[in-house]
């Protein structure tokens, strides 16, 4: 069983992000780290490959600057090897470009059962990345996991929706997104950082892997404007007169989450 | 010349602290509340590979620096002192010398379970009667055909009654001199009195030790015999650096805490920061907490350099450990009412504070070592 994750490095959210303001896009060029929403694919990758036992973990990114930090904390975590396609040309590059870009890195590492990816990125996203990039590649698409296990040639998968989840099968290989919070990524122990110095990541360029046009010549998307997200409006208080979880009850089934 | 950590250990430092602030943070009130001694923080420390770092990887360790020990045992300590001694005690007091001077069949049989966190060892020094004069130890062991006979009493003992203690190493007077010996727990004749109600560690597992008739196997004998002095002395150095590095991370959690809580606190229509009476407090704290480091992390450099680390040793933990207490002081009078009430960190770093002056050698003992390094003809 091998897995392929896709893993984004962004700025760490710890420290306020900036925008460039002749694109509209978040400046990377600091060091970046491992988005917390792809730990949880490459946790589920490296449980799905000990169920099986046997295989590998494999990760591919897109980054600036030759960024491989927040890859070796997937290293650290336990994937084996990855692909880094870091290029000044993909400056700019919109999702479609990326999932293309993607797609030929999967195809670089080859040999993959199941190629993971998170619903969204926490930085700047469009959340269509891994979608586009089944259809790039070919294979089905299977969206917002909560579950993942492998019969055989047979993948399931308990899809996560408003009410509840569908209970989802379809052949391998296919790309699946996986909903944050739904594995607990394991923290990388001190021979696993130490081992994922020297664990291979294959730096290559866009046009390496044969994809042209890209970055602001391929994008056929442009950020036009950018706004302040709306404030928070304040809560509603319910006074308590001993039916008041009636009331409570009632908005949370508004807000389908009971 | 350089004063910078690595890369990989600043890469490390960043996820024991996400460990720290996760698994600990949100617990480390009650655990200190309730006396709690949470069994499963030492087993995921060691599934982080805490425990092993500075052990070889035949052992199960990893093969890491004393640096990298330093950061772990600085990173849990910035959020809990009683995980932090319980690390570093476990390591430096339980592990080590077993490592340091046990035989292949002594390390096989202790060793892997210790560097992986799945048990803990204790070092049962100090007695009723000698503490700081460790080498007036009153506990006697005599040979009786195979096996070792040991009574004495022992004080204080980090570690010894957890339900995952496999071993406290004790030194008892022979015939040969002081030498050390390793009980299994459980081991008839040793008792393991109630715990200590103590002032802070309240997470912490310290007991005094009863040891009556307590026969262990001949093969348990720890070192050379006659060797005992001169071995913990050695391992006594190791563990200085340790609580230099606990010492430092409650200094920096209390330097972090008052910076917040000044520049938000408003008092007379500004933040409380904006006095100089309590900016240049936490000005003074600052320089103490980078003094910490450099001396901390100085010592361990050294220690990892292979070089004599005794006096090194000595002016860390001095240092560190004073500027803990005073930075537990400093933090306690910025948060005023607040920080005398239990709910603010800074109550417990204030009570925790306290016995890293005294653990390890006390403050006096620190600057025995450094006189004398001087050539002084002190006693
Ligand atoms: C929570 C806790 C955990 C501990 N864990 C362990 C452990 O795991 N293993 C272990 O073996 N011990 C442990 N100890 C014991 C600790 O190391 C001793 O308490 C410490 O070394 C001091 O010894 P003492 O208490 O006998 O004080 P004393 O030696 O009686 O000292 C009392 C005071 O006299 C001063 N003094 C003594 N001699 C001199 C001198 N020559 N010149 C100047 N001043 C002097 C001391 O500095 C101190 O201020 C622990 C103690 C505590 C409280």
């Amino acid at each position: 069983m091998n897995v392929i994750v896709c893993v984004k490095q962004i700025p760490d959210p710890a420290s306020p992000g900036e925008l460039d303001p002749s694109s509209n896009t978040l400046k990377r060029d600091g060091k970046l780290i491992l988005d917390e929403s792809d730990g949880y694919g490459v946790e589920m990758a490296l449980q799905l490959v000990d169920t099986a036992g046997g295989g590998e973990v494999s990760i591919i990114s897109m980054a600036p600057n030759g960024e491989v930090s927040g890859m070796r904390t997937a290293l650290a975590m336990g994937a084996v090897k990855g692909v880094l396609v870091s290029d000044p040309e993909l400056a700019g590059s919109d999702a479609l470009t990326t999932a293309k870009v993607l797609a030929a890195a999967v195809k670089k590492i080859g040999d993959a059962d199941l190629v993971l990816a998170g619903t969204e990125s926490s930085d700047g996203y469009t959340g269509t990345v891994p979608e586009q990039m089944a259809e790039v590649l070919g294979l089905p698409s299977v969206t917002f996991a909560k579950t993942v296990t492998i019969d055989g040639e047979t993948l399931k998968v308990e899809r996560q929706t408003e009410a509840g989840y569908d209970e989802v099968t379809c052949p391998l290989p296919a790309v699946v997104s996986v909903t944050a919070g739904v594995v607990e990524p394991r923290y990388p122990s001190f021979k696993g950082i130490m081992a994922a110095k020297s664990k291979p990541v294959d730096t290559v360029t866009a046009a390496d892997l044969g994809i042209t046009p890209v970055g602001w010549a391929g994008a056929r998307q442009e950020i036009v404007d950018v706004a302040q997200a709306p404030e928070r409006e304040a809560g509603e208080i319910i006074e308590d007169d001993g039916e008041t979880f009636t009331k409570i009850v009632q908005y949370l089934d508004g807000l389908k989450v009971i | 010349m350089s004063f910078e950590l690595s890369d990989d250990h600043e890469a490390f430092r960043s996820v024991v602290r996400d460990f720290a602030e996760r698994e600990l943070a949100p617990h480390v009130a009650r655990w200190d509340e309730e006396h709690h001694f949470p069994v499963e923080v030492v087993h995921a420390m060691g599934e982080l590979g805490l425990f092993g770092l500075v052990f070889p990887e035949e052992w199960g360790g990893g093969g890491g620096d004393f640096a990298s020990l330093c950061i772990a045992i600085e990173e849990i300590g910035r959020v809990d002192q009683s995980m932090g001694i319980t690390l570093s005690a476990g390591v430096g007091l339980g592990a080590n010398p077993i490592y340091r001077f046990g035989t292949e069949e002594q390390k096989q049989r202790w060793l892997p379970d210790l560097v992986a966190g799945r048990t803990l060892g204790a070092f049962g020094l100090t007695e009723p009667g000698a503490g700081s004069d460790a080498g007036a130890t009153t506990t006697r062991a005599e040979l009786h055909g195979d096996q070792w006979v040991i009574n004495g009493s022992k004080a204080f003992i980090t570690n010894s009654g957890t339900s995952i203690t496999s071993i406290v190493t004790v030194t008892a007077r022979t015939d040969a001199g002081i030498t050390n010996f390793v009980i299994e727990s459980d081991t008839p004749g040793m008792t393991i009195e109630p715990p200590y109600r103590k002032l802070g560690w309240h997470a912490s597992d310290t007991h005094g030790i009863a040891l009556d008739d307590c026969r262990v196997p001949a093969s348990h004998l720890l070192g050379e015999p006659g060797k005992g002095f001169r071995n913990f002395l050695s391992i006594l150095d190791d563990g200085r650096i340790a609580i230099s590095a606990l010492a430092l991370g409650c200094a920096r959690a209390c330097l972090e805490m008052s910076v917040e809580y000044a520049g938000e606190r408003i008092a007379f229509d500004r933040p409380i920061g904006a006095n100089q009476a309590v900016a240049f407090s936490l000005a003074d704290l600052a320089v103490a907490v980078e003094n910490a480091h450099n001396l901390t992390y100085k010592a361990a450099w050294l220690k990892d350099q292979g070089r004599d680390i005794g006096r090194a040793a000595a002016i860390a933990k001095l240092y560190t450990t004073e500027a803990a207490v005073t930075a537990t002081r400093v933090a306690t009078q910025v948060f005023g009412g607040a920080g005398f009430i239990e709910e603010t960190p800074v109550a417990r770093f204030y009570r925790d504070a306290k016995i890293l002056e005294i653990g390890e050698g006390t403050s006096e003992i620190q600057r025995l070592v450094i006189a004398r390094s001087l050539g002084l003809p002190v006693v």
